[in-house]
């Protein structure tokens, strides 16, 4: 007799921890920026870059430790987070090392400040903090439902995380960072994002009933009673003042996105998708109305190469670089270290690192990379799935919700989808906090997934078990 | 550096990149398309289609073997799939429910699947699904008394193994072939 084998499937029950897999997966995420990084040096300088070692085992290192960390802490955990995250993560080091070789930066850079730093070191301790912080999160999240506890606690931080940009000066027209003397700037918007998502899927989980079911059906969608739309008004109101005092779009769609997406999830509810639409449309309108700063963003998105035209400058040339950069790209790429995204000058390795990577890798380059972020967002709502509680199902999603709201959000702008915002491509982009706050949210996913896919223990056998019986006759 | 070299480094960084796509998409290919269908008949030749053959005067005797739900248009039912559940003791005793893939309900509740006619048991008792990779799950719907898999009471949704006795007061109930 022939034995058919038939392939596992990756179920909630009795899943194979599959570590070898992401051990297999993680060397070669850390071999693929260390193969990029000799072809920019390559193409650069003709010879191989001197500090490619360095960096290849720094990044490998810490790979290496986070993942004796998710075999140690978190054995059932999802074998992609951990290497998709390294590999963005390992790209991102490389793209700024990449634009920190160029002359024209490093011009740009001694005429506006007097002197110039590269950031790729800063980047990589950054790493190392945000790797350091994963592994924090694995260590002392035992499980993820001791967050449930601070609902209430999370959301007066994260609202203070998110007022507090206020109170700074400004940086480029965005107030969305707060500067420590001595320790740089900070951008809290980013770890209010996790925070966030704690408390709404805390309030959600207890709410969600009667959001979801006091309702009558009018058209074909469910309205909600007058009373039940207070939390969307209220989350509303407070994304659209922080468009209004920060003039950030980015902050105010995500947190207000997350919200909905979070609410959709919760309630399975259309008309909350529709009314959320149609709140965020209207806010968005009337604040670009009269807020300067957003007016200008609009503007440069409507028509990106006005300033080529007119005697406008400034945010709009941007665009029409980042999408020249785009169109010189074009399927294939130039090739790391042969395009000329440096041009964009201003934030070519934060905001606009994309472009960098549309016009060197081209669209083939561009949709890999997308795949990578949507397959860590596919992580998250497939863990979503598999969670048992309502709690983890929640978080889950609102995690993986801010994820791709943030990739959306950031692409859009670059792309000129939508009107750009001071955002960050998580993982990607030079930034502190950003790099931080992204390792801290695989982190949690990591820690959801792995309550997940763990085998469910056997049932303890329970002391009334004898005592019921069955009866025979 | 010849353009030669840095055009294969520059297809050659874009397949690699590619590569680990599809590396990782593969690592949950089950994950995104379903469990895969082998094709017995077309891949064992002669072998399989005499065990074919011997399936399906099996099927003509016993109920018709049901597909799994995940599996495809094509797919035949996976090797040691439960078929039926079997009532062994009780009042019921000997009733047969064949497994469609939906969800088996029981309890004292007119529109349960099986009606148990058992003062132990509740109006919504139990119920019997498959999961998305074809494993038959039973969960203990809140009743009074309790569900027991072997001598086990049930506190989470529990995979069923083939033949092992689920019980609700006086009746017994049986995955089976």
């Amino acid at each position: 007799m022939s034995v058919v084998t038939n392939t596992t499937t990756i179920g909630a029950i009795e899943a194979p921890s599959r570590r070898n897999t992401e051990l297999a997966l993680l060397i070669f995420a850390v071999a693929i920026p260390v193969f990029a990084y000799a072809n920019v040096g390559l193409a650069l300088t003709g010879k191989l870059p001197s500090g490619m070692l360095g960096y290849g085992l720094g990044l490998g290192l810490m790979a290496g430790v986070a993942h004796l960390v998710v075999r140690k802490f978190a054995r059932y955990a999802d074998p992609l987070l951990l290497p998709i995250a390294t590999l963005l993560n390992g790209l991102g080091l490389v793209l700024i090392w990449r634009l920190d070789q160029s002359p024209r930066l490093i011009q740009r850079a001694k005429l506006a400040w007097g002197k110039f730093s590269p950031d790729a070191p800063h980047q990589l301790l950054y790493t190392a903090i945000g790797v350091a912080l994963f592994i924090g999160v694995l260590m002392l999240l035992k499980d993820h439902r001791i967050l449930q506890r601070y609902t209430y606690i999370s959301m007066a931080v994260a609202l203070f995380l998110l007022v507090l940009p206020m109170f700074f000066p400004a940086v480029n027209g965005a107030k969305i960072w707060i500067s420590i003397p001595g320790l740089g700037t900070i951008q809290p918007g980013e770890f209010a994002k996790i925070i966030i998502a704690i408390f709404f899927s805390g309030y959600l989980m207890v709410k969600r009933d009667a959001l979801a079911l006091a309702s009558r059906r009018f058209m074909g969608l469910y309205l909600p009673r007058g009373r039940d739309l207070g939390p969307i008004l209220v989350i509303w109101a407070l994304s659209i003042l922080i468009l209004v005092f920060e003039t950030d779009l980015g902050t105010s769609l995500l947190f207000f996105g997350l919200f909905v997406v979070m609410l959709y999830v919760a309630t399975e509810r259309t008309s909350w998708i529709v009314f959320g639409l149609l709140m965020s449309a209207v806010g968005a309108v009337g604040v670009a109305s009269f807020e300067r700063h957003v007016q200008s963003r609009v503007n440069a998105w409507l028509d990106p190469f006005a300033c080529y035209t007119s005697d406008k400058s400034g945010a709009c040339e941007q665009i029409g670089q980042a999408i020249m950069s785009f169109g010189s790209g074009g399927t294939l790429g130039a090739g790391l270290g042969q395009g000329n995204s440096d041009l964009i000058g201003f934030a070519a390795n934060a905001d606009f690192i994309l472009s960098t990577v549309g016009e060197e890798l081209g669209l083939a380059g561009m949709m890999a990379l997308l795949l990578l972020y949507g397959l860590i967002v596919e992580r998250g709502v497939r863990t979503a799935l598999a969670a048992r509680d309502p709690f983890g199902k929640l978080l889950a999603i609102g995690l993986s919700g801010a994820f791709a709201l943030q990739v959306f959000v950031v692409a859009g702008g670059v792309m000129g989808l939508i009107p750009l915002t001071g955002m960050t491509m998580p993982f990607l982009a030079q930034g502190g906090s950003s790099v931080i706050a992204n390792w801290a949210l695989i982190g949690i996913l990591i820690r959801i997934s792995d309550t997940a896919r763990r085998p469910a223990p056997a049932p303890a056998p329970s002391s009334d078990a004898e005592m019921t019986q069955v009866v025979r006759p | 550096m010849s353009e030669l070299t840095l055009t294969v480094m520059r297809l050659g960084f874009l397949a690699v990149l590619w590569l680990f796509v599809i590396v990782a998409v593969q690592v949950i290919r089950s994950d995104l398309f379903g469990t895969r269908v082998t094709q017995r008949g077309s891949r064992r030749g002669n072998d399989a289609n005499r065990q074919q053959q011997t399936g399906r005067q099996a099927a003509a005797a016993a109920p018709p073997p049901q597909r799994g739900q995940q599996q495809g248009g094509g797919g035949r039912q996976r090797r040691g799939a439960p078929t039926k559940l079997v009532v062994s003791e009780g009042t019921l005793t000997g009733t047969t429910v064949a497994l469609q893939g939906q969800t088996v309900t029981l309890g004292r509740a007119h529109d349960s699947t099986i009606v148990l006619d058992d003062d132990y048991a509740s109006s919504r008792h139990a119920r019997i699904y498959p999961d998305r990779d074809g494993n038959w799950i039973v969960e203990d719907l809140g009743s009074t008394n309790g569900t027991y898999l072997d001598r086990t009471r049930l506190t989470t949704p529990t995979p069923i193994p083939l033949g092992a006795p689920i019980r609700i007061g006086k009746t017994v109930i049986e995955l089976r072939k």
